[in-house]
């Protein structure tokens, strides 16, 4: 299915972007089709309450050290969201967050931001740059703080309960857009070349892989030649954060989930001069923030993607 | 995508070393200045912009929030393609002659 593209938007696409406005949304894909369900905290769970489930959470674009108005207390925020996850009735196997954990790069937000992810229960916890976290360093500050494990500029990858994750770095060498590398490209190649084509794969990076608007950098040049080395797979599945909105696109056999924020929502594509933090009237701000509840049950097709607004 | 490709704002160069930062775009963003010319920079926009060279180049600078004011001496003639870390559709050149 490829009528998601924003430029080229479909009236069911455009209905469903109205309805995502400011709403937490549950987005299940059956046979290629979309279905979404506004999900508020405490819901019943479209992640499966089994504890031999993968379940994992997804967190994104907290910017430490943000001060405009569109949110005045992203620390607060990003905690009601850290919060959140320990609230749930289960443990996660791990929270990623995807990138701009900090807004401007600097030491101390890397050590606010690394000390708030160090109170969340979880498995574990792993993170991706995103350009915020590399503004003036080429990302060096953002690995001393979360480059363990890593390899080349910070990029990984790992496996829990039968699924193949990889964590890709899109915000270092940009023109334009996102950029991976060829030496990414590389390790991608070398990386999936022993897996099983069923073997559900999970992309993680900060900018989109997909061309969501990119005329505000929305999309990644180079993301074609990783996405063609994934197209063996049953399953792929791509969750980006950096657009700080919900959106989703299936193209063959990857679908694509670009999360909302814990900090403040940017303009939808287009809808605006330029991608600037918005300033909701007062008391909306909440609902456009939120966490990504995902859950795969092992010999299922899709993972579940549960979006809910923070509480 | 290579960085000789023409910048966002295109058309002809500006006789100019004073560069605007303002709402998500460098203004003019094709200036032409001769060798030995300091280029200011000066970000009136809520958000950080950074002004760097796209790929290897002179032009560095820290993060640049509301206000704030970047300069750069040229030195050598050429074509210097920049851009913004944070907002890297931001793109624009400064033409340098001898």
């Amino acid at each position: 299915m490829s009528d998601d593209d924003p430029q080229g938007m479909s009236r069911r696409q455009l209905l469903r972007h109205t309805a995502w406005f400011g709403s937490a949304v549950v987005l299940t894909v059956a046979g290629g089709e979309v279905i979404s369900h506004i999900h508020t905290p405490g819901a019943a769970a479209a992640v499966p309450d089994d504890p031999n489930a993968l379940r994992f959470v997804q967190v994104s674009d907290s910017h430490i050290g943000f001060t405009g108005a569109a949110n005045t207390a992203v620390t607060e925020s990003f905690t009601h969201a850290i919060n959140q996850i320990n609230g749930l009735p289960y443990r996660p196997d791990f929270v990623m967050h995807t990138g701009d954990l900090t807004h401007l790069s600097t030491a101390g937000q890397f050590d606010q931001v690394k000390q708030m992810l160090g109170t969340v229960r979880a498995g574990e916890t792993f993170t991706v740059p995103g350009e915020h976290d590399s503004v003036d360093d080429g990302g060096k500050k953002y690995r001393q703080a979360f480059g363990a494990g890593s390899v080349g500029d910070g990029w990984y990858s790992f496996d829990v309960k039968g699924v193949h994750f990889i964590s890709l770095v899109n915000t270092l060498n940009l023109e334009k857009l996102g950029h991976l590398g060829n030496d990414q490209i590389e390790f991608v190649r070398k990386d999936v070349a022993g897996l099983s084509a069923d073997t559900p794969v999970v992309v993680f990076s900060h900018i989109p892989l997909f061309a969501m608007y990119p005329q505000w950098g929305w999309g990644t040049d180079d993301a074609a030649q990783v996405l063609n080395l994934l197209k063996r797979f049953a399953s792929v599945t791509c969750l980006n954060g950096h657009v700080h909105q919900l959106f989703t696109k299936t193209e063959g056999n990857v679908t694509f989930y670009s999360a909302t924020t814990t900090a403040y929502p940017l303009p939808k594509p287009g809808t605006a001069k330029a991608p600037a933090p918005v300033t909701l009237p007062a008391g909306q701000l909440a609902d456009a923030l939120g966490i990504r509840e995902v859950g795969y049950q092992q010999g299922s097709h899709n993972l579940a993607v549960k979006d809910v607004k923070l509480a | 995508m290579g960085s000789s490709s023409a910048p966002a704002g295109g058309g002809v160069a500006v006789s100019t070393n004073v560069v605007a930062v303002k709402d998500f775009a460098f203004a003019p963003a094709l200036v032409s200045v001769k060798v030995g010319t300091t280029v200011t920079w000066t970000n009136s926009d809520t958000e950080p912009h950074t002004v760097t060279s796209s790929g290897a180049g002179p032009l560095k600078s820290p993060t640049m929030n509301t206000g704030d004011t970047f300069r750069y001496t040229f030195t050598t003639a050429g074509r210097f393609d920049y851009l913004c870390t944070i907002h890297p559709f931001m793109t624009a050149t400064v033409e340098v002659t001898p």
